[in-house]
Formats: C-alpha cells, structure tokens, sequence
C-alpha cells in the first residue's frame, strides 16, 4: 500500500472525515495487513506531533506579538537598574588618579610630537603624495569598473517568460532581500536587479503567506554584499499623518514618491498592515516605506481599487517576526536587522542617495 | 498530575490555600484556546512580576522575556491537557515555574550557587516540568525536520499546519493548478517529513 495513500487516509480518520463506510474499510485493512497497521500507528503519532507543532508555533507567535504590543503601549517597561553601574563608581573612585595620569601622558605626547617635528619635518608631505596618487589610481580602476558595467548583458536566457514583478530591499547587507510574497507568485527563477541595471539570480527562502512578506537571498557569484545598510527598522508605532516616502521600480527605472500616514490598520480592520495615502502603482509592491528617519516602517503591498492614493503596507513589524520565526526553524541563518538608522537628519535626498543602491527590482521567470 | 498547596520545600515561605474565582478559571481555560485577549491579561498581570525577580537573580531583561515565555508555554500545556485542573492562582503558578526555570539555568550556568532570592510563595511544579521538557524535545525534533526538509515543502507544511491556509488558497499561493495537485504535494511532502522525524526523534 501506497505511503501517501496512508498519510492521506490517516488524517482523515484523525479528523473524523471518513464516511462509515470508508472508515470500515480502513479499519479492516489495519487488520488484515501488519504491516499497514503499524504504519498507521506511526502516522497516526507523527500527525498528533505536527498538528502539535502548528499549535505551539501559533501560540509562541501570539506571545511574541503581545509582549511586542504590550512594550510599544508602555504596559511592560524595561527596569532600571538600580545601583549605579561598577564603572561607574570606579570612575568616581579613581577620578583624580586618571586626571593625575592622562595630564601626564598627555604632555609626553606633545613632547614627543616636538621631537618628532624637529627631526623630521619632511616626512608628512611625502606621505601626503602617496596618498594622492593611490587616489587616482582608485579613479582609473573605477573607470574601468563602469565600462564594465556597460558591458554586461542580462542574465536572463532569451525567450523565458518573465514578469517584472515588483520592488524588494536588503535587510541584511549579506544579500538578505524581502518583498510581498505575491510578487513571486507562481515564480520558476527570481532575479533581482540593482539601480545600475545589473542582474543576479536569487533564490526564495521563505514565504509568509500570513503577512505577505517573502524573503529572498542573492546566491550569484557577481555580487559583493556591503558592510552596512545605511538604514534601520522600525520596532515602534507610526504616527498619524507622519510623513513617510517610498522608493520602487512602476518602471525600469527607480521612482520616488512621498505620502503621509493615513490609517493605523489595513483594510477591513487588517492590524498587520497600515494605510498610507501615496501615489504607488503596480510594481511598487514590495518596496520600502521609509519615515522621516530613514527607518523602514512597512513593506508596500496593496492599493484600494475603488480610491485613489490609498495604499497598505504590511508593517514592518512583521518582519521582524517573520525572521525571528524562521529563525526558529534554521538555527543558521545568519540575518541581523538593525534598529538605528544613520540616515536620521540628513535631508531627504541624501537619504535618497543612500538607500537606492540597497533597491531593487524583481524580476520573475515564470515556470 | 498537580499538586498544588503542597507543604513548602524551601523554609520559610508560607502557602496559603487562596479560592480559584471562576474568572480566573476561565482566563486559564482560555489560554489554553490561544486567545489574544487572555493571553494579554495574563502577559499584563504577571509579567512584571517575573522581570523582577529574574533581574534582582543575576538575569537581564532578555532572559526574563524567555523564562516568562517558557512559563506561558506550560501553562498553555497544562490548560490542554485534560485531566489538569487549576487548583492554585495563575500567578502563583507562572511564578512557581519560572522559578524553577530560573534555577535550573543558574545551575546549568553555574553563575551562582542556587540560591535564589524570592519572598512569594510557591507550588511544587517538578513533575509539570518533567512533562513539559518531554513535550520540548518532541517539539525541538519536529522543528530540526522542519529545518531540514527544504523548500517548497517546508512553506507548504507551514502554510497548511501552522497557518491553517486551506488547500485552495495554498494552491493559488503556491501556483499548483488546483487543490489536488497541492494536496497531493502535501502529502508527498509529509512523508518526507515522518522519516526526518523519526530519525531525529529516536536519536533524541
């Protein structure tokens, strides 16, 4: 007897969705064959576990979600520490001894620095020049580097049926790259390109039907992750009317739109989105919303039909727990989302200058 | 098995038999179903509590959040399990466990010798603990098959198990023509997942 056949029958007598006569003959076939029965009995513990385990999932990502809330309401509040830290009093201990001892080091350094000056002057100007040819040539290598953009080609094998799906972002600089999970759908190959055209192939690794959110890694030799994003996520609640801007792909190339905060809670009461009065259109999924901060606050998914400049966004919140559950499944996997962003101050379109390079379109190769 | 108002181990804590109000009951049963709203009671009433004591224990705020989660998890298991009855309040308990959580990992750590300050009183929870750790290492060997499975079978089984999507939305979700196919898919993948299940099971 066949092992799917079985699973299948087994879940059904476990659900009681077996009419009498099935459940008749599945009873007579546990007896009459050994074999069957002790697969069942294995079936039949192995399917308790896993509907077990879909429970203890729902309720660990409940209390994740209350403790999240409880925090952003101020209803649970981190504790002070009430003595004052060991360095502290160390400091206040031993202030005038390390007064006494940087006085000290700080005039053998200016005596030294004399002597050095004294002895030989010539050496910073040399230095100096070092430094200005390794410059330039820094600026030929980066020449070369551009006409070698120009000339790669796409990736994509000609003839394969692709789809410019939408928009995603890097959550790790590692090639950790998130968008709606609708965006992939029905997805063979998934490329992304970046803001200069160029192509890499990336692979799903995860996609949260739940929130619609996907998360993608760029598995492509060419591509050389960066040491830091410039900005961070949001743990905190958006306010009303604060504004926020969007960067995304509607078309080949990289568009910026600006909105505000509209609505606390996605349609219909949705509390995993919010509403964001902005002009998006199809593409746009997947993309950043950013707040004034250059922090992410959502991941843009949806407009309403019916009005227009009404848009939602998954917020970002939920990414934070849909890394974090998938974390709980592969212990390995190394993603780390930063919670400051150092874009905070700086002006809208140095923000802008920072955060497309860690854009990119999605491109899906239907199968 | 529950044994609640039991004499004290630890000297001079004094338990006092204090009447389980049927709203009480009730906020017990209800964590039990998962609901939002008990669950947010509970988190709100004691968590505080349970901070406390952890940080006042050599702890930080991150380990209180873990033993206080842990907690929950077992009272969610003991709301399940149908020959359990609360005989003793929620907060009493969640304290009594996150105690024993507490010390375990002190132990375990060997940052101090055991001796853990605490002023309420208490409920013997050892054999909730045995049955709880029993439930974890099934749950860790479900969650190591899952690691292992791959894709698209392991989103499927989420999708199905965790999520509970139907087969309708799982098919459009995952491009399968129909139901079937996405059932059948399901299925397939389920075997798979038994056998990574039983081999991590047996070598646990």
């Amino acid at each position: 007897m066949e092992q799917l056949h079985i699973a299948e029958l087994v879940e059904k007598y476990l659900k009681s969705e077996l009419n009498p006569e099935e459940k008749a003959q599945f009873e007579e076939l546990r007896k009459s064959n050994p074999e069957v029965d002790q697969s069942v009995v294995e079936y039949h513990f192995f399917l308790e576990e896993m509907e077990r385990y879909g429970q203890v999932r729902r309720f660990k990502s409940n209390l994740y979600d209350t403790h999240h809330t409880l925090q952003e309401n101020g209803d649970i509040k981190d504790v002070q520490l009430k003595t004052r830290a060991k360095i502290i009093n160390l400091w206040s201990k031993y202030r005038r001894v390390v007064a006494v001892a940087a006085s000290i080091a700080g005039i053998t350094a200016l005596f030294i620095s004399g002597m050095v000056s004294i002895f030989s002057p010539n050496a910073p100007i040399r230095d100096l020049e070092e430094l200005r040819r390794k410059v330039s040539n820094l600026e030929k290598q980066s020449t070369r580097q551009i006409s070698e953009f120009n000339k790669i080609k796409t990736k994509i094998e000609p003839g394969a049926d692709v789809k410019f799906g939408g928009t995603s972002f890097m959550v790790d600089p590692n090639g950790f790259l998130v968008t709606s999970a609708h965006v992939l759908k029905g997805a063979k190959k998934v490329y992304v390109q970046n803001i200069e055209g160029k192509d890499f192939l990336a692979e799903i690794v995860h996609k949260d039907l739940e929130s619609d959110i996907a998360l993608l890694k760029i598995n492509d030799a060419d591509f050389a992750s960066s040491s830091s994003l410039p900005y961070g996520f949001s743990r905190k609640k958006t306010d009303l009317s604060e504004p926020v801007f969007t960067l995304g792909f509607p078309k080949d190339e990289i568009v910026y739109n600006e909105g505000y905060l509209s609505a606390q809670m996605g349609l219909e009461g949705d509390t995993m989105s919010c509403q964001i009065t902005i002009t998006a259109n199809p593409g746009n999924s997947g993309g950043p919303v950013f707040n004034k901060n250059g922090e992410v606050i959502g991941i843009l998914n949806a407009r309403q039909a019916s009005a227009n400049g009404v848009v939602f966004a998954t917020k970002s919140k939920n990414i934070f727990r849909v890394i974090e559950s998938l974390k709980e499944t592969e212990k390995d996997l190394n993603i780390r989302m930063k919670g400051t962003s150092v874009l905070k101050g700086a002006n809208r379109s140095t923000q802008v200058k920072k955060v497309q390079d860690h854009i990119y379109m999605v491109k899906v190769v239907l199968g | 098995m529950f044994f609640c108002g039991l004499q004290p181990k630890i000297k001079g804590i004094n338990i006092s038999k204090v009447a389980i109000t049927e709203q009480e009951k009730e906020v017990f049963r209800s964590v039990g179903n998962n609901e939002k709203g008990a669950i947010e009671a509970v988190y709100k009433e004691n968590y505080s509590m349970i901070q406390h004591f952890i940080i006042s224990n050599n702890g930080t705020e991150d380990d209180a959040r873990d033993v206080f989660q842990e907690a929950m998890m077992v009272l969610y298991e003991k709301s399940r399990s149908p020959e359990f009855e609360l005989t003793c309040q929620i907060r009493t308990y969640l304290y009594s466990v996150c105690r024993r959580l507490w010390l375990k990992k002190l132990q375990y750590a060997r940052r101090i010798e055991t001796q853990v300050e605490n002023h309420d009183k208490v409920v013997a929870v050892e054999e909730d603990m045995e049955q709880h750790e029993k439930l974890t290492q099934q749950y860790l060997s479900m969650r190591s098959a899952m690691g292992k499975i791959g894709e698209p079978c392991k989103s499927l089984i989420e999708a199905f198990y965790v999520h509970r999507k139907n087969m309708h939305e799982i098919a459009s979700f995952f491009g399968y023509t129909n139901a079937d196919n996405a059932k059948n898919q399901k299925y397939k993948c389920l075997v798979r997942l038994k056998k990574l299940f039983f081999a991590q099971y047996k070598s646990n």
